[in-house]
């Protein structure tokens, strides 16, 4: 299987790196974090507030058959487009502290750019709680996705 | 007080990252291991023993010389314990190319 995203995360350490090359050109990776209605699409997840600037803060909520799975919020500590974005990026209703997310976006070629994302976690129990727990619960809740995306293509 | 040694205790270090790529190409002689390294051959015994007890390397007795082998099986474990996580960005990354991709004739 291609391995396009690569996840490091080194022990003893309260931080992580994802890194993913697209194939997509630059301008197209930075859009698709900054237009809310393109968030909504890959993110599946309700954007409610997303301004995209130094001060600005972001408030993003997933309902799931009319319960909020998944509620996420934070503050743009630095926006230089097509560059970088600083953010914090805390987990309502969950027991995690908030971690600040360093992103960079660079051009490889006119039609390939790479994202670099590095998560700081306030311990590196933390780092390993969330490295442990949320995703098996994303995946099911794709999984759960995917199920009615595919039932209601039986019905046609 | 015996500390804990497994495979993430050895990765922990850049140099013994190092000796892992190292090693994973072909196996070497602890001499051999040293010369790509400006540390002592002191320091770098010391990293050799900690993989080895960490169980990424293997010893191999070849003559005289002593040789170190990489054992894969071991450094799977540190894979396995991120590879769910790398599923769920790979997955939204994927979804993300996609929407990007449907997106950009419309411009």
């Amino acid at each position: 299987m291609e391995r396009k995203t690569k996840v490091t995360a080194e022990k003893g350490r309260h931080d992580l790196t994802i890194t993913r090359e697209f194939d997509l050109p630059l301008e197209l990776l930075f859009k698709a974090y900054t237009e809310p209605e393109l968030i909504e699409q890959w993110m599946g997840t309700k954007v409610l507030r997303l301004d995209n600037q130094k001060y600005g803060g972001w408030h993003f909520q997933t309902s799931y058959e009319g319960n909020v799975v998944f509620e996420a919020s934070g503050a743009y500590h630095e926006f230089i487009p097509e560059q970088k974005i600083i953010r914090t990026h805390e987990m309502h209703n969950a027991d995690f502290d908030v971690v600040l997310e360093f992103s960079a976006f660079e051009k490889l070629t006119d039609d390939t750019s790479k994202l670099t994302m590095q998560m700081v976690y306030r311990s590196v129990e933390h780092r390993d709680k969330n490295l442990k727990l949320p995703f098996s619960y994303g995946i099911n809740m794709a999984h759960d996705a995917l199920e009615k995306v595919v039932s209601k293509l039986k019905l046609k | 007080m015996g500390i804990r040694r497994d495979v993430f205790q050895a990765i922990a270090d850049p140099t013994r990252r190092a000796i892992i790529t190292l090693v994973a190409i072909q196996a070497m002689t602890p001499g051999a291991i040293a010369e790509n390294f400006n540390s002592s051959r002191q320091t770098i015994s010391k990293h050799i023993q900690i993989l080895t007890e960490c169980e990424l390397l293997r010893q191999e007795q070849t003559g005289r010389e002593i040789y170190y082998h990489i054992n894969a099986k071991k450094m799977k474990e540190v894979a396995d314990f991120i590879e769910p996580f790398r599923k769920l960005w790979d997955d939204r990354f994927n979804k993300l190319e996609d929407v990007m991709k449907k997106y950009k004739p419309k411009k």
